[in-house]
């Protein structure tokens, strides 16, 4: 265990506490860098998918893991910022100024939705948020002059100062990365600034919040607004991943998953919406996987065997991994099983694993429990 | 009016057919409404006694739906056998839901268990479509075909159904909560677990309760809505309709969710029929929003204020 000395208020608050974490967040900046040239096509693209929710994840963090205010509409922020960009990149406007647009766009209407909310909260807010983003939907459907409603929207790839970014490209891979970079270090500096104490303060107790001097109402709207923001950022890219858009993308179940990001990445730390998005996107692959290789090789162990129906084994396996709903099914279960036993996600468990082996004779289970409170009803809160 | 009763459900020529629309589609609505008001009452139920919000209650429903039609049309029962069969059946799955993944979360914040109970949404659809397909099932009921003629209205028997089972079971379920012991027991159970337990509640068991009886209305849902909407894994998604339904009543109130639903499905009938296409899909939800910001506690909440 390294004991850290402190000599200054400050430390508490640097952004690398010590040199360790120069080198572990080095040596994770260089593999991330490197990644493209040594991983395939197919894996780059993934990351970039992981990079795309991270940023989502961000956001989402900051307004559901910080502020206490739960939403599950945020696929309407990324339709917004991914309209956006579809719209006025076809309107011959440049990157450089439709993505700002896109990300200032989401914000304001954030911001909008953030106003009603202020009186809401706990199971009120949260479907509140998904009438919101229920009507954005149905908007991005109908609104044809901008959105080309059902029939969807191409999305040409970017175009940066003459030089063309193509979806698959390194070029693009580093954009992501450069732009999650920085929405980690400005989500990291609004959290230890006085901004971010206020947030966790809302989410920790209203009352006791308000009665230090931390005024909600603006609060929660720059919350609102700060996430909205983040996951219209993401929403351009996100349009120029995928390089076609429409509106059954940015659906009820795009929210959830996001929500699936941070709860089981890890609802308190930033580290969790990444370590969440890598979870998400690397559903798909695993589907994939079960779908194909598994039966296949226990077909093949079942024939070497002698098993006399090794290819009816094979069928009945490729037949469950293909099955139409086992993503939702996957999903579904995984969701209940961090709640129920991993209720501080992937990064949790990485904290206990940590703090196991820094403490390592007297680890006890119990530092980790949670606490339950059978008194208080949310309704009168 | 005598032509107008023998011609069906073709609206009658005329200066009066604008009114007569009017009403018709009101009718419907109510319908629709009574639909939503079915599904609300399971959300309110469970909110009512334990302060959960299963947002698996529209799966809830469908499952109730297969059950029926494996009772009915695969084993070939009785039709009243086979609803109250699949009526049961739910029941015991909601205590057996309640046993292995809702108690154990208990106590912990609300956005936990909201999880959970949309976990459990998709893993039930999931593994009914992989237990019977994904095809539009149907089964035949005694109110599959036929129409009621109401003066110059037509009301067909599925939904009247609908409108008369949940009258009758929102008034029972209104009166089991407020004139037996164990209907108080559960609400003071939703306001002071601890409380409740202290008085001699039992407070496990009460949970249990509560989910059978909320998922056997669910399961009753499933089988009304069977000749309306078919059997589909889909059908889980008209729950999110109910949403707007139940928070419109007062998330806490028996009569509210009715009442809630029946604003709604008027709400949709008519702007889908008076307003441009797309507004019928969203009516329920601006509805929503204003009500939200207007009236966060529901037409029929009860209005609590803070305490430090």
């Amino acid at each position: 265990m390294r004991p850290i000395f402190q000599t200054d208020y400050d430390q508490d608050i640097r952004l690398m506490r010590h040199r360790g974490y120069w080198w572990s967040y080095g040596t994770l900046l260089l593999l991330v860098l490197l990644a493209p040239f040594v991983v395939g096509s197919y894996l780059q693209s993934q990351i970039v998918f992981v990079f795309i929710y991270s940023i989502v994840g961000v956001g989402l963090l900051i307004l559901a893991g910080f502020t206490g205010q739960t939403s599950l509409g945020h696929a309407a922020f990324l339709a917004i910022g991914a309209y956006t960009a579809g719209y006025m990149q076809r309107l011959g406007v440049p990157f450089l100024v439709y993505l700002p647009l896109s990300v200032i766009l989401s914000g304001a209407v954030g911001a909008l939705v953030g106003f009603p909310a202020l009186r809401l909260s706990g199971i009120y807010l949260v479907i509140a948020t998904i009438a919101f983003g229920f009507i954005i939907e149905e908007v991005a459907a109908r609104w044809e002059s901008v959105t080309n409603g059902n029939d969807g929207m191409r999305v040409k790839p970017i175009e940066f100062f003459g030089v063309t970014l193509g979806r698959e490209g390194y070029g693009f891979y580093y954009l992501c990365l450069g732009l999650l970079m920085l929405v980690l270090l400005l989500a990291l500096n609004i959290l230890r600034s006085p901004t971010g104490r206020a947030f966790v303060a809302i989410r920790d107790s209203e009352i006791a919040a308000r009665s230090i001097g931390v005024n909600l109402a603006v609060y929660k709207v720059v919350a609102f607004s700060i996430s909205a923001a983040m996951t219209g950022l993401a929403g351009c890219l996100y349009a120029h991943k995928l390089s076609f858009i429409s509106p059954e993308m940015f659906t009820l179940l795009l929210s959830l998953e996001f929500v699936i990001v941070i709860l089981i990445g890890g609802i308190g730390s930033l580290h969790g919406a990444v370590l969440g998005s890598i979870f998400v996107v690397m559903v798909d692959p695993f589907l994939g996987y079960l779908k194909d290789d598994v039966p296949r090789t226990i077909g093949k162990l079942a024939q070497a065997f002698g098993a006399a129906n090794a290819g009816a084994i094979q069928d009945t396996l490729s037949a469950i991994g293909g099955a139409a709903g086992l993503k939702g099914a996957i999903y579904g279960v995984i969701i209940i099983l961090f709640i129920i036993f991993e209720p501080y996600g992937l990064y949790g468990r990485w904290l206990k694993i940590r703090l196991y082996f820094e403490l390592f004779p007297l680890y006890k289970k119990a530092t980790f429990r949670r606490q339950k409170t059978y008194l208080k009803s949310e309704r009168n809160r | 009016m005598c032509t107008a009763l023998s011609r069906g459900p073709v609206p009658p020529p005329g200066g009066g057919s604008v009114l007569l629309d009017f009403i018709q589609q009101v009718v419907g609505g109510i319908a629709l409404g009574c639909v939503y008001g079915l599904i609300a009452l399971g959300f309110v139920l469970i909110y009512k006694a334990t302060e959960v919000v299963n947002f698996a209650q529209g799966d809830l429903m469908m499952l109730g739906g297969f059950f029926a039609y494996t009772f009915i049309d695969q084993l070939g029962l009785n039709y009243w056998i086979g609803f109250a069969l699949a009526v049961l059946a739910m029941a015991a799955f909601g205590s057996l839901v309640e046993r292995a993944i809702v108690r154990p979360i208990l106590g912990y914040p609300q956005f936990s268990i909201i999880m959970v109970t949309i976990g459990l949404g998709f893993a039930l659809r999931a593994v009914v479509g992989m237990i019977w397909g994904t095809d539009d099932l149907r089964i035949d009921t005694p109110f599959s075909s036929g129409v009621v003629h109401i003066g110059p209205l037509v009301l067909a028997y599925d939904k009247l159904s609908v409108i008369v089972a949940t009258v009758l079971l929102c008034g029972g379920l209104w009166i089991y909560f407020n004139k037996t012991r164990m209907g108080i027991a559960m609400q003071a159970t939703s306001q002071n677990m601890l409380g409740a337990y202290y008085m001699g509640i039992p407070v496990k068991r009460v949970f249990s309760l509560i989910w059978a009886i909320s998922a056997a209305v669910a399961g009753f849902a499933g089988v009304l809505l069977a000749p309306i909407a078919f059997i589909h894994t889909n059908v889980g998604f008209l729950g999110l309709k109910a949403f707007p339904a139940a928070v419109l009543g007062g998330f806490g109130s028996i009569p509210g969710a009715l009442a809630g639903g029946l604003v709604i499905g008027v709400a949709e009938t008519l702007s889908g029929f008076y307003l441009p296409e797309g507004f019928k899909d969203v009516a329920a939800y601006i509805l929503l929003l204003i009500v939200l910001m207007v009236r966060p506690e529901g037409l029929f909440g009860l209005h609590l204020r803070k305490k430090v």
